[in-house]
């Protein structure tokens, strides 16, 4: 077995195994272990950084959007809320006018109404009044051609006035 | 292989011959042998592979993701067994890991068609054996640089009943001075004996062919070739499994190294 043979005391090839192994890893561990490797793990670790980081970025995109569709509901909600208090604000102004105005114009047409009534009770007065007088007149006139006696024109107002008003 | 009068030698795969290119190394006689060659093609072909992996850019190509791919895996399991500190280490054992692995594939090789006769390095137990002490001397050296002479503990687990001590030492200790020797035989048996057992199915196919009963022989050729077939799929697989056992036992010895239990 020539595996086993190498290792007595005698052999030729012993040496040069173990001296070109040597020579040969370290020539691996050093260009290719020190060289190469970090360089490729270095590749590796950039690429998952990026990774990470495009992600993380996203994400904080992603949040953005979140927060602005949030505001921008928000802001549509206040001036939504903003429109309505104006419509009822016009509103209640609208019916606060228009009432005010009814009311003007109503107390307008009572004093208006006030003042005709108080126009015919005076008409009703001095026509009232003139009846009296005629009536005075035509009493006296008719006590004056059946009897022939005078009667004073306040004593016919009176008796006018005691049989008109009951 | 060495077919003389009809018998093949399966060991003679192992043999290392001489290249040439000899040089004088305190008092030992240093060739570029067969070994030293697939040493190097080894080395060569992991860069060429890692080269392919070097293009840098932020979408991989297939090589590119094939070599991150082994780093990854690398890395992440030094993570897993070691922590953060251990990436300091995954150079180490990552050069470990590719270097047995591209040895072990290119044993597999089924070169011998062209007359070129691929040579196993990681069946050899000096080679194998160098680097489990190479990696048990890491152990030490780390162990004791990090904790001092508390890096003794490691041999009394936590919770162990004081008149236990004694024994329970005895036995770590044991174990721990047993894992180079575990360690580098492990993969030159299972190199060795994958090999051994292909190169004596693929001796039972040609000796079947040649036998005198064509019929029986020709059974026997069939059959074993099948068998080869699924024992070289079984070969690839080991391959892979032994060069991450190794790379896994070291990185596990050196968190002991590194954290101690």
């Amino acid at each position: 077995m020539p595996q086993i043979a190498q290792l007595t005391a005698d052999n030729w090839y012993l040496a040069s195994q173990l001296f070109w192994l040597l020579v040969v890893f370290a020539g691996i561990y050093v260009v290719i272990g020190r060289g190469m490797l970090p360089k490729i793990e270095a590749t590796v670790d950039a690429r998952d950084r990026k990774v990470a980081d495009d992600l993380a970025a996203a994400k904080a995109a992603h949040a953005a959007a979140d927060n602005l569709e949030e505001s921008y509901r928000q802001q549509s909600d206040a001036s939504r809320a903003a429109a309505q208090k104006a419509v009822a604000d016009a509103k209640d102004k609208a019916a606060k006018d228009a009432e005010k105005r009814l009311a003007k114009i109503d107390a307008e047409l009572g004093e208006k109404l006030a003042a005709a009534e108080a126009e015919v009770a005076a008409a009703r007065k001095s026509a009232m009044a003139e009846i009296e007088s005629v009536a005075a007149e035509a009493a006296s006139e008719l006590v004056a051609k059946l009897s022939g006696a005078k009667v004073a024109t306040a004593d016919a107002k009176a008796a006018v006035k005691a049989v008109l008003h009951g | 292989m060495a077919a003389e009068s009809g018998k093949i030698d399966p060991m003679h795969q192992f043999e290392v011959t001489p290249l040439g290119g000899g040089f004088n190394l305190g008092g030992h006689e240093v060739l570029f042998t067969n070994s030293a060659l697939w040493m190097v093609i080894a080395a060569v072909a992991l860069g060429i592979f890692m080269w392919g992996g070097m293009r840098r850019q932020l979408v991989p190509g297939r090589w590119q993701a094939a070599v991150e791919g082994f780093t990854g895996f690398i890395s992440s399991m030094m993570m897993a067994n070691i922590g953060t500190e251990g990436r300091k280490y995954t150079p180490y054992v990552f050069s470990l890991f590719m270097f047995i692995l591209f040895c072990n594939l290119l044993g597999m090789l089924p070169l011998g068609v062209l007359g070129v006769h691929p040579f196993t390095v990681t069946s050899h137990i000096a080679i194998t054996g160098v680097l489990a002490l190479l990696s048990f001397s890491i152990v030490l050296v780390v162990g004791f640089w990090r904790h001092g002479l508390h890096f003794f503990s490691l041999f009394v687990p936590h919770g162990t009943p004081l008149p236990m001590i004694p024994f329970i030492a005895v036995i770590e200790f044991i174990s721990f001075m047993i894992r180079p020797f575990s360690l580098g035989l492990r993969l030159f048996v299972a190199m060795t004996a994958g090999h051994v057992l292909l190169k004596v199915l693929s001796g039972f196919v040609i000796n079947g062919f040649n036998a005198d009963n064509i019929v029986i022989g020709s059974v026997v050729s069939v059959l074993s070739f099948t068998l080869m077939i699924g024992i070289s799929a079984l070969e690839l697989l080991v391959a892979g499994i032994q060069a991450y056992v190794f790379a896994l036992l070291t990185s596990l010895y050196i968190n002991d190294a590194v954290n101690l239990h």
